[in-house]
């Protein structure tokens, strides 16, 4: 079994900056398509700061709930827009689901990216369907709950989520946006894949890798 | 191939632009200690006057800190380029500005903003101010009539703040400038038309692709797809098609009074804003409706974007009132 600590919840936001920058200008291009064309700028900036300010942090005197707090307050503040709020919600539901913990055990990060996942899930008031980042969330945590519930380890479980999470931001090619900057589209949503969705899966494959390889 | 900007480093544009404007309006603006984002009126929040806290992402200058001034708002919350601002510079924003009566938060309605504004009145509730938050929903274009509360709010924000501004300006009740503020949106109605896309300072790419011949009407202030994309007619034309659509909505009786503003997106010039406002004049002359007050020029654009709006504002004797109250701000003065 792996344990996950601080240090390497370190190495995985800077593992997500990384995949971020590299996927700033397809998301944005996403973006342009059928919203503003700043996702992917906001994705990168909000990771970015989050990797830097936990960068800072003496890892040896903090705990897996401090460092996701501050990484939802940096991400928060560099970016507003609509992913700061979601993200910065998403990583205060993962800081609150492991508080107390200063090993993460594969149910501890099962549970924290669940948290994740309802977080946003709640920020956004988003349901399935509506072609937001919901779509490859809510699949994802869902995914690695039931795997982890299977008797799955940790590898196993966020491949699971990442497979489900793919599939979900594909079938948002399918759907027609009713919530967010898109929404006001209606019909000609159709056929583009979201972009909240797309970076959805760049965030948690990048989270699959540096917590499991 | 990359867009061509004046500029030093896209990631530092916004901050660089607030210096200079900092620098140019010392007697209007000022920053917040500490937090650069927020830029407060010099003159304007007092004890006991409902503050005004406006805000949105940059891009749309002079929207929204050119309209931060006395007799209008008393701090404006800057974002990004087209996004939001995260919560802690609107709470600073908000605590600067009270003055013991409340503080409005008014800005366009998109999802972004909502939930920052949202967290921020949140936080501004632990430090004892009441906060509330009028939206704005001019966008014709953006959502059906029936749907009105989802619409975006673009460039009627102009007539919108004005009118809050000035009923906060006042020293009316809470109450009453929340319902004043609502009231002016209901009568605030804007249609936009784009020819070319902007480019983000970050990417310097288009932000959408359009034929060479094309516009896009409805097409809101961040680039987000419109309502028909057509091939581009002429101004008379188009300023017909705008016309249409508000005046359907708006349905004013002979007699009744507003005030227009044609608004540049950003590269359109006053010429073509002026043959526009030509054929509004025209339209509105034939309906017998006749215009209190006309703006003309750059109030809420969208980078460099090609293209303009019209927005129309229904006045009754209130919201004249309010119009016509004195305002001095860094990027506008009235009365």
């Amino acid at each position: 079994m792996t344990t996950i600590d601080t240090a390497r919840l370190v190495t995985m936001f800077a593992a997500i900056a990384n995949s971020m920058s590299a996927d700033r200008d397809r998301l944005c291009a996403l973006d342009g398509v059928i919203g503003d064309a700043d996702h992917g700028i906001a994705m990168e900036l909000g990771f970015s700061a989050a990797r830097d300010a936990v960068a800072g942090l003496d890892t040896a005197a903090t705990d897996p709930t401090t460092l996701l707090n501050t990484a939802a307050k940096s991400f928060l503040n560099a970016v507003g827009a609509s992913s700061g709020p979601l993200y910065a919600t998403a990583l205060m539901r993962a800081a609150a689901a492991v508080k107390g913990k200063t090993a993460l055990d594969d149910a501890d990060v099962v549970a924290l990216f669940q948290a994740m996942a309802k977080g946003i899930q709640d920020r956004g008031k988003a349901e399935l369907g509506e072609k937001t980042m919901i779509d490859a969330w809510a699949p994802a945590g869902q995914a690695a709950g039931e795997a982890l519930a299977s008797g799955k380890d940790l590898a196993a479980s966020l491949k699971a989520a990442a497979q489900a999470a793919k599939a979900g931001a594909e079938a948002t090619k399918s759907m027609v946006a009713t919530k967010g900057r898109a929404s006001r589209l209606g019909e000609r949503s159709l056929g583009h894949m979201d972009p909240g969705a797309a970076s959805a899966v760049t965030v948690i494959e990048a989270m699959r890798v540096a917590l499991t390889d | 191939m990359q867009t061509k900007k004046i500029i030093n480093d896209g990631n530092r544009a916004v901050d660089e632009m607030l210096e200079g404007i900092l620098a140019a309006h010392p007697r209007h603006l000022k920053s917040v200690d500490g937090s650069p984002r927020s830029i407060v009126a010099r003159d304007g929040p007092r004890q006991g006057k409902v503050g005004l806290v406006i805000g949105g992402g940059s891009g749309h200058e002079p929207s929204f800190l050119g309209f931060v001034g006395k007799g209008l708002a008393d701090a404006a919350a800057i974002g990004n380029v087209f996004a939001s601002p995260p919560p802690d510079p609107i709470l600073e924003c908000a605590k600067a500005v009270s003055g013991g009566a409340g503080v409005l938060f008014m800005y366009g309605n998109y999802a972004g903003d909502v939930m920052n504004f949202d967290m921020a009145a949140e936080m501004a509730a632990m430090d004892d101010i009441e906060v509330r938050t009028v939206l704005s929903t001019d966008d014709v274009a953006s959502a059906p009539r029936d749907q009105r509360h989802k619409r975006r709010g673009v460039a009627g924000n102009f007539f919108i703040f004005k009118a809050a501004g000035a009923a906060c300006d006042r020293m009316l009740s809470f109450d009453e400038c929340e319902r004043i503020a609502g009231k002016a949106n209901d009568h605030t109605f804007t249609m936009g038309v784009a020819l070319s896309p902007c480019s983000l300072p970050q990417t310097r790419r288009p932000n959408f692709e359009i034929g060479p011949d094309e516009m896009e009407i409805g097409m809101g202030i961040h680039g987000e797809p419109g309502i028909a994309r057509e091939k581009l007619k002429t101004a008379d034309e188009i300023t017909n098609e705008m016309l249409d659509r508000i005046l359907d909505e708006m349905a004013p009786a002979r007699g009744d009074k507003v005030a227009v503003l044609v608004n540049s997106l950003g590269s359109t010039p006053l010429m073509e804003l002026y043959i526009m406002n030509r054929r509004v004049k025209q339209r509105l002359d034939e309906i017998g409706v006749s215009i209190h007050a006309s703006w003309v020029g750059n109030y809420c654009t969208s980078l460099e974007m090609a293209g303009a709006s019209i927005t129309l504002h229904r006045l009754d004797g209130e919201l004249q009132t309010m119009l016509d109250h004195p305002c001095d701000c860094a990027m506008f003065r009235a009365g």
